[in-house]
């Protein structure tokens, strides 16, 4: 029954900033066994007090909508959104990139990062940090492309997802 | 209206309606016992173990249809609450457990009994609150009522640090309180309904499998169910916790399905092409192997929780609501559209099920030296039929499952029966609460010797309270349940399943102010169950019965609805390896 192709999808939760929401829904994750590839939060409302949780997880379809019912009867989730099934959506992921390294190793990092829109946020005479936002696949294939030229550090924030269009979630 | 946080819980409660709470004391809930001392409206049932309390709670609440109230104190006051949370969260019990805590300010510092409450129970539990302003305290209460009893029922927890309850803040009643977000869906989309009806309509070989949630959802529910089943003349299996859900004298019940179901409810389900699933979820005691389960049918799941449904089994059509509800629409559409169901089918369909039912899968050997556990069950029921202030719980084993298959539930609410969890040392406590909401009613815990000794303690509480309550221990001085699968699938290597030094139960019945009995011979089972209903005190029978007697019917773990073994002349061969590793 739990058969079937396995597909990436990202869902945006729209829940009650309460303490311990977070770890309501990691814990329902983590409990059942879902897979998390990565988890984002924050408050995108102050009047109401409401967080938004964007969780990139895989899975077959019966899973992903277990996850999603499992979601949706947490009593402080207000609205859970898939966005991968419910149309076109943007995804956005930031990275901080520290590159250490001298001479030629160092001017190609930095024209890499020109070709790929990242920007210099740090720099020191064996240092630069990168700052880049895009899509997972492009940040990857940037990190990537910097493991040669001296890559030491790399923090990012996990993707946020909204949809295209008008319309919110 | 100003007060202090512990006269906040109490008049809280009261407001809600609650008449009873289980409880045991403690440093951190002292001020709340304080509030409690002071007023006459709410009575305290005080446990020997706040594991029985909530036990305690959950039989209060399955047999009244109440919220089960429950408080305790902090660190191991509420981490001996838990298993009884997991227990009503897994049956889908509404509690309101109120828990003391540290006061706040040296919350995280491993106070004196200090335990992260919320922490521990997140996830055994519906929801739960840890209270840090005493001005949220009354919303907080009624919130917890509203979202115990709202949508699918379970347990929700209340952390109290003492300092709040000391605090003097604005009181404000129930009316005043709206939860922010949650709103369970209750009504059932009718254009979906219309298309179960449909398919109801065309069924040759139609059945209803109805759960635990008819008996949420209320006696209306099942009064309406009751109708509309016997409108259609389908056949109606129920679950373990659907006992009751439908009157099992009625000509279309086919009892109870599942692991140790009826056989003519399992084949059914095998064969039917129309299933008519209602507030059951699809468990794997009942559905055995998967991919054999009912393979030829058409699935509708009504269910009020939407992540029950498509869960272990993918439906066809899959109803989000309440119960009651939906049924009742169902019903109003099938009167309405004069649906006549497919006489000819259905009368061969009942032919067919009359064959499985002629194989009498109850039948066991009787013998006239040694008490079979059938054989007590059946006189119990013989005793008790007809009467309609018979309530049962029992604890877990192969007791409950005899008491399943031989007491008759003709009402909804007479049975508690811990069926997700399976605690043992469940029966007993439930007991106390039945009694507590009805003093008057005959209430039984059918018991194994070996579960009866995980909560026995609360015989104190029975005695305290002079509850009448009859324990009927099934003393066949194994853990029988253990065993049978012992012998069934690890080759008769019985591991630490025999409980030696098992106590003299009569005289520790009356050690505990309890009338005591003993039951040795079979030609003394019915004078012996009528003493212990007449006696008007609560009463321990200590029933001896064959030590070796196995639960039948039965699938064996991993085996399909058409692998039953129906006796011990049947042998378990059909265990795959995949079996095994099941629970
Ligand atoms: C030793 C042992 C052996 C067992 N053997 C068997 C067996 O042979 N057969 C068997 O059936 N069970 C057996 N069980 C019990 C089994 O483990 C499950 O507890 C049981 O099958 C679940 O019953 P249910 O499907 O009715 O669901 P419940 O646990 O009662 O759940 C109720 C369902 O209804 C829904 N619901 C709640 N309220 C409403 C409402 N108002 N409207 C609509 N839906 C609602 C809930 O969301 C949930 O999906 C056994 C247990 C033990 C301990
Ligand atoms: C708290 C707990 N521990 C262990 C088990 C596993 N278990 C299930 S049935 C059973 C044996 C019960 O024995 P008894 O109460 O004598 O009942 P019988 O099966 O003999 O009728 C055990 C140990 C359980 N269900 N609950």
């Amino acid at each position: 029954m739990k058969s079937g192709a396995v597909k990436r999808h990202t869902i945006a939760i729209m829940v009650d900033n309460e303490p311990g929401i977070l770890a309501r829904v990691v814990g329902l994750f983590s409990g059942r066994g879902y897979n998390i590839e990565s988890l984002t939060v924050a408050e995108v409302d102050s009047r109401e007090r409401v967080s938004r949780i964007t969780v990139v997880t895989v899975g077959t379809a019966m899973i992903i909508e277990q996850i999603k019912a499992q979601l949706s009867r947490l009593v402080p989730v207000r609205r859970v959104s898939d966005l991968t099934e419910e149309g076109p959506h943007l995804e956005r992921e930031l990275a901080l990139i520290k590159v250490a390294g001298k001479g030629e190793k160092r001017v190609e990092s930095l024209r890499i990062a020109d070709i790929f829109r990242a920007r210099v946020v740090d720099s020191t005479i064996g240092s630069f940090v990168f700052e880049m936002t895009g899509s997972t696949e492009k940040l990857e294939a940037f990190i990537r492309l910097m493991e040669p030229l001296g890559l030491v550090d790399v923090a990012r924030t996990g993707a946020v997802a909204i949809s295209r269009g008008p319309k919110a979630i | 209206m100003r007060m202090t946080g512990a006269e906040m819980v109490i008049r809280a409660l009261l407001d809600q309606g609650v008449d009873t709470v289980f409880g045991y004391p403690g440093g951190a809930v002292l001020p709340i016992y304080d509030a409690l001392f002071k007023q006459n409206a709410l009575r305290h049932v005080l446990v020997r173990q706040e594991g029985g309390a909530v036990h305690a709670a959950e039989g209060y609440a399955r047999a009244s249809g109440k919220v089960g109230t429950v408080l305790v104190t902090s660190g191991p006051g509420a981490t001996n609450a838990v298993t009884g949370l997991t227990d009503a969260l897994m049956d889908s019990i509404p509690i309101v457990c109120l828990t003391g805590q540290v006061p706040t300010h040296l919350i995280g510092n491993d106070a004196f009994q200090e335990a992260d409450t919320t922490g521990i129970t997140r996830p055994c539990t519906k929801h739960n609150y840890l209270v840090k302003d005493v001005n949220d305290l009354a919303r907080v209460m009624h919130e917890a009522f509203y979202v115990a009893r709202s949508g699918r029922p379970g347990p929700v927890v209340v952390d109290l640090p003492k300092d709040i309850q000391f605090q003097e803040g604005e009181y404000v009643g129930p009316e005043h309180v709206l939860h922010k977000t949650y709103r369970p869906q209750t009504q059932p989309d009718k254009a979906l309904v219309a298309k179960a009806v449909e398919l109801m309509a065309g069924a040759k070989r139609p059945l209803f499998y109805v759960g635990g949630g008819v008996i949420n959802a209320g006696p209306k529910a099942v009064a309406q169910l009751t109708k509309l089943v016997r409108m259609t003349g389908f056949p109606c299996t129920q679950t373990l916790m659907g006992l009751g859900a439908f009157p099992a004298s009625d000509p279309l019940s086919l009892g109870m399905l599942g692991m140790h179901g009826m056989y003519e409810a399992n084949l059914a389900m095998n064969q039917c092409d129309v299933m008519i699933a209602i507030g059951s979820r699809f468990d794997d005691r009942v559905t055995g192997r998967l991919d054999a389960f009912a393979p030829n049918s058409k699935k509708i799941h009504i269910d009020i929780d939407p992540s029950s449904l498509n869960k272990n089994v993918a439906v066809d059509l899959g109803i989000i609501g309440d119960a009651g509800l939906a049924v009742e629409e169902m019903s109003r559409q099938w009167r309405a559209g004069k649906i006549a169901p497919n006489a000819r089918a259905l009368k061969a369909w009942w032919s067919q099920i009359a064959t499985w039912r002629a194989r009498q899968c109850l039948r066991y050997r009787q013998s006239d030296t040694v008490i079979k556990p059938q054989f007590a069950l059946e006189r119990l029921q013989a005793a008790i039929k007809g009467r309609d202030d018979v309530y049962i719980t029992t604890e877990v084993g192969q007791h409950q499952m005899w008491a399943a298959q031989f007491l008759k539930f003709e009402r909804p609410n007479r049975w508690m029966t811990s069926g997700g969890l399976g605690t043992m040392g469940y029966g007993l406590p439930a007991a106390i609460g039945v009694q507590m909401a009805f003093p008057d009613a005959l209430v039984i815990d059918v018991a194994g010797e070996a579960s009866i000794l995980m909560n026995i303690q609360e015989m104190s509480t029975a005695a305290q309270y002079r509850l009448p309550v009859k324990v009927f221990i099934m003393n066949n001085q194994w853990m029988g349940m253990v065993r049978q699968w012992q012998e069934l699938l690890h080759g008769g290597r019985y591991a630490e399943s025999y409980t030696a030094a098992l106590p003299d139960f009569v005289a520790l019945a009356e050690a505990f102010g309890w009338k005591g009995m003993r039951l040795e011979a079979p030609g003394d089972v019915d004078r012996v169950i009528a003493e212990m209903i007449d006696h008007k005190g609560p009463v321990m029978v200590d029933v001896a019965v064959d030590p070796k007697e196995n639960c039948f019917p039965m699938i064996p773990s991993g085996a399909a609805h058409c692998d039953m073994l129906l006796g011990p002349e049947d042998k378990a061969e059909v265990v795959s390896e995949d079996g095994m590793v099941l629970v």
